[in-house]
């Protein structure tokens, strides 16, 4: 079998890996469901999520150790995951294939061809570096906008899966929203369809972990290269050049992504892997000295550049509310990757790639939104925090979410602090029952109580013409039927009160309490009202009041972060 | 060689193109004719839900009332026993249930909480009756409902999607295509608003089980609030009339037999619980083919007299039962 057969099958394979471990990674019951499927796997295979999260904490998280094995093997082998591995990779190529079928060999040959400006994806690396290198200049980690992996994750989960998830319903039960799923779509598409310019575009531009690779693979022991110097000079072999590294000439080793397309196109078998340096000539990474130095400092110069914005000071969006176990702000943006994993498996959908709220650098990073999905934050789900790959969402027990066992003396890890928007709350300013965000206060005892009052209806004050049994007469209209739901009271001359169980245009009927014997004069209509009150030191910050709150559009309840557990500067309590 | 008659080609092009330029004109006009609507969307018709686009109403599934065999109140800890029992005494399974019926079952599960806090019908009660409808060769029982936490996670957590699995009847998760609007005739609120009816419309017999839960808005949480769950949309809004959708609920749903399960009573924080220290118990089931006297009992059982639960008496004026159930000579047990 021709090598790159093997390679292809091998793309292959990681590919339908990868889809079916984002496939997989929800909650439910059925055998294809997350259990035991290592869902992060291709994640952690990542070097550059190793690199970065390193980089930003100055710690090397346990369950990334699998990407050492991909460093190890680029040092020996060269860029293999790009060509081999990478599903993002194998999209390029994919498409690019496609993009460039009937293609004259000259113009392919031209479209492979190496170009200088391939180095600008290792400043891309430098500045994302630089961004993460100083905690102290408010080091943030941003690699995860643009390494494949974390991309196309994202794209899967957030964009691809849930599209076609509309018209199937194969994956989720209901339709799947992300609020800027659309961003997510407009940059994966771009990059797919830039192949359409030139093959695997954003592998030779833009994609920093190749970058890291190529650097790494600069002292690999085998490499690609021609056996002899001189040749005919067909170029054939750079027709298929997936990497645009010049095996004609001066081959640019830290570009090849080892497919072995010009290994196999070579008809006099010039091109071989091997451990001596090409003999038409070699080049290491081809980038000034002085264009690292500038993305470096200009990276460094970036992060507090965007955290001028006090996003993560005293000028934190109140909907920032991030997942259970998130941690602290500062530390949560030197970890997340932006890969969606938690949005993905969150069963109720509330959780969600944020757009600017964070700032600029919170960009798609998981904030909760409590009008989307089928119900906020439910009590007793840990599953965002066992899927993040970095632990910027630590993987709490639920013992910990709750406050339970031996954390009950830390109590309850709260979201945030539910507050009621008194001008827009049904029972406090439009005089209608409600108390729905009561009801599903998932609390015990309920973070949500209410406070009981009788107040008078609307033109409720009339005047007794006559009392009849359990039957008042009146003088004055009121609407049929309205007062007789079970809800609403006459309040008499002297203080006493009797539900209403019927009322006509002209009467009330009485059901329950006595009518005083001498009734004269006015009485009052009275609706009796619920007014839902938060208990600050119950409260969780679920989200699931918001969620179920009749008030459609700006909910009258609402959860903002203040008192948020993960946070010192965002608490409320004394 | 004689050159082409130029002009008979160009008369050939002429035509041809005459031909094409003529058939696109007349396909435009056409599209143009076919999709034309000269006055544009109008106002929305008020009596819509009444010219037969939308259903009146779910089948009733009923079975002949049998007086003195109406509300059973069976004292005990085991709920397998303890409802076997109760339907034993209304005239046991084959009243209700007979060969080659598809059951719907529709318990509470509206929580995402597990069996031991009682704020879901609880996995046993499931099982038994569940055993029982396939004693009686039901050809299929269908446990579904439509839930307010997450539908798979409250499935899940509740107990309820193993323990029906596992007796061999089949758990329907909702789906958005599975409500459709619908009109109840003779009621205020429930107009032209989407109603769970998927899953009832292949079945002939629906048993509701539910568990008896304090609710701070409406007193009680039993058989009839059960059927809340029935609405989609944006149901929440009928908590300002709390009363009367419940009985306009009981109005539209006409179950076979309905099962109130007090073994332990959600005495306060309801309906959701959360705690242990929220339950009493009760051990009481009540199986009813009157939901109101079924809900009037357990309303004893709150420390609640019937008259503190409005929906009872507004639901007994539009004639769905009896709130003055001893009234019914409900039959009493005590299993051990």
């Amino acid at each position: 079998m021709k090598i790159t057969t093997v390679r292809r099958i091998n793309q292959l394979f990681f590919f339908t890996l990868f889809v079916w471990f984002c496939i997989v990674a929800t909650v439910g019951e059925k055998f294809w469901q997350i259990r035991n499927w290592p869902v992060n796997w291709i994640l952690q295979l990542d070097p550059l999520v190793a690199l970065g999260t390193i980089v930003s904490t100055r710690k090397f998280y346990g369950p990334l150790h699998c990407a050492i094995g991909v460093v190890i093997l680029t040092i020996i082998f060269g860029r293999f995951f790009c060509g081999w591995i990478c599903p993002f990779g194998a999209i390029h190529q994919f498409v690019g294939y496609l993009g460039n079928r009937g293609k004259k060999v000259a113009e392919k040959i031209y479209l492979n061809k190496y170009r200088k400006v391939q180095s600008i994806k290792y400043l891309i690396l430098v500045f994302f570096l630089g961004m993460a290198a100083f905690p102290s200049l408010a080091g943030t980690l941003q690699t995860g906008l643009l390494d494949p992996i974390p991309l196309v994750t994202r794209s899967f989960q957030l964009v691809l899966l849930p599209i076609f998830d509309r018209g199937t319903y194969l994956t989720s039960v209901n339709a799947r929203y992300y609020e800027f799923g659309w961003l997510i779509f407009a940059v994966f598409a771009t990059a797919v369809l830039l192949n359409l310019v030139i093959p695997r575009f954003y592998c030779r531009f833009i994609c920093p972990l190749g970058a890291f690779l190529g650097i790494i693979s600069r002292f690999s022991i085998w490499r690609i290269g021609k056996t002899r110097s001189a040749c005919i000079n067909c170029k054939m072999c750079e027709k298929a050049c997936e990497g645009g590294c010049e095996p004609s000439g001066n081959i640019k080793i830290a570009e090849c992504v080892l497919c072995f397309n010009c290994r196999d196109d070579c008809k006099h078998d010039l091109i071989t892997y091997q451990t001596v340096p090409s003999l038409a000539g070699e080049t290491q990474v081809d980038v000034s000295r002085r264009g690292v130095v500038l993305s470096f400092v200009s990276g460094v110069l970036a992060a507090p550049a965007i955290r001028l914005s006090g996003k993560v000071a005293s000028n934190w969006y109140t909907g920032v509310v991030r997942p259970p176990g998130a941690l602290a702000e500062p530390e949560f943006l030197k970890r997340c990757l932006k890969c969606g994993q938690c949005m993905r498996v969150c069963p109720t959908n509330v959780i969600q790639p944020a757009g600017l709220e964070g700032g600029l650098e919170g960009l798609w990073t998981p904030i909760l939104n409590n009008r989307i999905g089928s119900s906020g934050c439910q009590l007793n789900c840990v599953a965002c925090g066992q899927v993040c790959p970095t632990s910027a969402i630590r993987p709490i027990t639920l013992d910990e979410k709750r406050g339970l066992g031996e954390f009950v003396s830390a109590g309850p890890i709260k979201l945030g602090t539910a507050f009621v928007d008194q001008g827009r709350c049904l029972p406090w300013s439009m005089d209608k029952p409600c108390i729905v965000c009561q009801e599903n206060c998932p609390v015990s005892p309920k973070a949500i109580f209410t406070k009981d009052v009788f107040t008078t209806a609307r033109d409720g004050v009339v005047s007794i013409k006559q009392v009849t049994g359990s039957t008042i007469e009146i003088d004055r209209g009121i609407p049929a039927d309205k007062f007789s739901t079970g809800d609403y009271y006459v309040l008499f001359e002297d203080g006493s009160r009797c539900k209403i169980s019927s009322n006509t245009a002209t009467s009330v009927g009485i059901s329950e309490g006595k009518i005083p014997a001498a009734a004269v004069g006015k009485i009052e209509i009275q609706v009796r009202l619920q007014r839902p009150c938060v208990d600050i030191e119950k409260c969780i910050g679920c989200g699931v009041c918001e969620h179920e709150c009749p008030v459609s559009g700006k909910k009258a309840i609402r959860v903002t972060a203040e008192g948020e557990t993960r946070s010192t500067d965002r608490r409320l309590l004394l | 060689m004689t050159e082409p008659n130029w002009r008979n080609i160009a008369r050939r092009q002429l035509l041809i193109r005459g031909a094409k330029a003529a058939a696109s004109i007349a396909a435009t006009v056409g599209v143009a004719r076919w999709l034309y609507d000269p006055k544009g969307p109008g106002a929305k018709k008020e009596e819509a839900g009444f010219s037969g686009t939308f259903a009146k109403g779910l089948p009733d599934f009923s079975v002949p009332r049998k007086d003195g065999q109406v509300l059973s109140i069976v004292k005990g800890e085991d709920r397998a026993k303890t409802v076997n029992k109760a339907i034993e005494l209304l005239g046991g399974i084959e009243r209700f249930i007979s060969p080659g019926d598809v059951v719907v079952i529709k318990p509470n599960v509206g929580f995402a909480t597990p069996p031991i806090l009682g704020a879901t019908t609880h996995p046993d009660v499931i099982t038994a009756v569940v055993k029982l409808c396939y004693a009686k060769k039901a050809n299929r029982v269908i446990v579904t409902d439509n839930s307010i936490n997450d539908p798979a996670s409250c499935f899940t957590i509740s107990g309820i999607s193993k323990a029906a699995s596992a007796a061999g009847a089949q758990v329907v998760m909702p789906k958005d295509s599975y409500f459709s609007p619908l009109t109840l005739e003779g009621g205020s609120l429930i107009k032209d608003w989407p109603v769970y009816c998927a899953p009832f419309a292949k079945a002939n017999k629906l048993i509701g089980i539910a568990p008896l839960k304090n609710h701070h808005r409406s007193a009680g949480s039993m058989t009839m609030k059960n059927w809340y769950g029935l609405l989609g949309g944006r149901r929440n809004v009928f908590h300002q009339d709390i009363n009367n959708i419940i009985a306009e609920l009981a109005m539209l749903v006409k179950p076979t037999l309905v099962i109130l399960d007090g073994t332990v009573t959600m005495m306060t924080n309801g309906p959701t619980g959360g705690s242990v220290s929220d339950l009493k118990k009760t051990n009481t089931m009540i199986a009813s083919c009157d939901m109101v006297a079924a809900d009037a009992f357990g309303s004893t059982l709150l420390n609640l007299k019937p008259a503190d639960l409005p929906y009872l008496s507004i639901a007994e004026k539009a004639g769905v039962g009896t709130v003055d159930y001893e009234s019914l000579k409900p039959l009493r047990a005590e299993v051990t």
